[in-house]
């Protein structure tokens, strides 16, 4: 039995609960992939993982260190070349539920992985855009985790690498996204959703111990409240011990 | 044309020349570090290098100021984090300024599409609502008039790639991810691939990819030449070693010195 949590801990469990056991997953390396590998050893067991190095249908027995690992090649489905992943399995909306990092999001759920500051001369030049931009657009649905704090919770990004709501109400339709955008941001505080009428993210419920002065206070503009607002329900016992042991499962050297 | 065997040193002499676009391709799998390295070794220039994924190869060639311009959709060292090279270059202009040409992995694997087809550009749903869109341009599809977005054909002046066998003509087998590298070698002027092994006859795998000899210029045994990276069938994928580049590629002095002594005096 384990009665204490981290807050990463909080976040990587609050997040697996929301994925539908069933759903076809389009999963990002690091957070996302150890939420999706949770969910499907504990209450999503026919979760479909799907990764952008064409591995479609993995099955981990350990959590990949990068998207390219042998073992999701060995376990998937099927393995595909990089372009039949984004144009044949992503692109037509094959996929329910694209799963996310974010550097920076914004008020509108907008998207930034790209630099911190200017383009030209960025205060962070962080890895860029990968499979996110196509991710975010098509999936039918998108989940976002990060931590949270006042400099990744931004009234506006530096760089729109991947579109949530744009700039608000009607603008996806507008560029013609064929997905919903991000239903769903979860962090080491809460988890927010976004506005049906504003698209503003929105935080709807809080994580044990914490208030939404807590909240508000690491988010980057004022932050709107749900009217209640819910409340996580600590990891239990069995959710922590299964993500420890994926946790305890990186896999360095030799791991195939 | 017929596929030359070659020693890996004289296909990076014959085939990569100072200010060539040149693409090293793989996805996390198959990287072709020993041909990097030779690059490196060989002292190349103003290279514009191409690559979905730039990671700890491209941060080494970076690093050793192969390297003018990068077109790439995502550079980190991954699973691990950002590669401090690659800032340095870009932040600091170190030891070269690098000049970046920026795309989404869609936008990127569908240029190798069109140039691999012979197309001037390619086609997708994509870049719309981003700040991507510096080097695309929105087309409307003359059957319905939906807005889409054009991504240009790229054509490497040379693609570099790691597979697992070839046999004496020059036929060339790769399994496992297959990423994007029978789009680069088609899209690009000359080809040289490394493989793991030589062999007198290619034995069927399930998921190969056959790239047939014709249409490859130059093939270079190199066993272990994806290392760190892996060879499914052959080889791990070390991990320990990329976690491990995160400290030597922080500080210019340590990656110098490592460079050197692994790379620079190794050959």
């Amino acid at each position: 039995m384990t009665t204490g949590y981290t807050d990463d801990e909080m976040m990587t469990v609050a997040a697996a609960r929301r994925l539908r056991d069933g759903a076809v997953c389009f999963v990002g390396i690091g957070l996302p992939s150890t939420a999706a590998n949770l969910a499907r050893r504990t209450h999503a067991p026919g979760l479909v993982l799907v990764y952008e190095s064409g591995c479609l249908g993995a099955k981990p027995d350990r959590l990949p260190l990068s998207i390219g690992d042998g073992e999701l090649a060995a376990t998937a489905d099927a393995v595909v070349s990089v372009p039949e992943v984004f144009n044949y399995w992503l692109q037509p909306g094959r996929i329910d539920v694209g799963f996310l990092g974010a550097a920076q999001i914004d008020r509108y759920a907008n998207i930034n992985t790209t630099v911190i500051g200017s383009y030209d001369h960025p205060r962070v030049r962080l890895p860029g855009a990968g499979g996110a931009p196509e991710i975010a657009a098509c999936c039918r649905e998108v989940v976002v985790v990060l931590r949270h704090s006042a400099r990744a919770f931004v009234e506006r990004v530096d760089f729109v690498t991947s579109v949530g709501y744009g700039d608000g109400p009607g603008h996806r339709e507008r560029l013609g996204l064929p997905g919903a955008g991000p239903r769903l941001v979860v962090t080491d505080l809460g988890i927010m959703e976004p506005d049906p009428d504003t698209c503003e993210l929105t935080l709807t419920q809080l994580h044990p111990g914490l208030t939404v002065a807590d909240v508000r206070a690491a988010t980057g503009w004022d932050l709107a409240v749900a009217d209640p607002v819910g409340r996580t329900e600590p990891p239990g016992p069995d959710e922590l011990d299964v993500l420890r042991a994926l946790n305890a499962t990186i896999a360095r050297r030799g791991a195939t | 044309m017929r596929t030359v065997i070659v020693e890996l040193a004289d296909g990076i002499a014959d085939l990569v020349h100072d200010g060539d676009l040149v693409a090293l391709e793989g996805f996390t799998h198959l990287i072709p570090f020993a041909a990097g390295h030779e690059i490196i070794r060989q002292g190349r220039r103003d290279l514009a290098l191409a690559r979905m994924t730039p990671d700890v190869i491209y941060d080494q060639l970076i690093g050793m100021g192969c390297a003018s311009r990068l077109i790439f959709s995502w550079g980190g060292n991954p699973g691990v984090g950002s590669l401090h090279r690659f800032r340095d270059a870009v932040q600091n202009g170190w030891p070269v300024p690098l000049e970046l040409e920026e795309h989404s992995h869609a936008g990127m694997a569908n240029r190798y599409v069109a140039g691999a087809s012979g197309l001037p550009f390619a086609v997708l749903r994509g870049y719309a609502g981003t700040d991507l869109t510096e080097h695309v341009k929105p087309i409307s599809c003359p059957f319905t008039g939906e807005l889409l977005t054009a991504v240009p054909a790229l054509r490497p002046d040379v693609a570099v790639v790691h597979a697992q066998r070839a046999d004496r003509r020059g036929n060339v087998q790769l399994w496992g991810i297959t990423g994007i590298q029978k789009e680069a070698v088609l899209a690009a002027s000359r080809s040289l691939v490394t493989v793991e092994e030589i062999v007198d006859e290619l034995e069927p795998v399930a998921g190969q990819v056959v790239l047939p000899g014709w249409a490859v210029t130059a093939v270079a045994e190199a066993p272990g030449g994806a290392h760190p990276s892996y060879a499914m069938g052959y080889s791990d994928r070390d991990n320990d070693a990329y976690v491990g580049w995160d400290e030597i590629s922080r500080d210019r002095g340590r990656f110098t010195d490592w460079m050197r002594e692994h790379v620079l005096e190794a050959a």
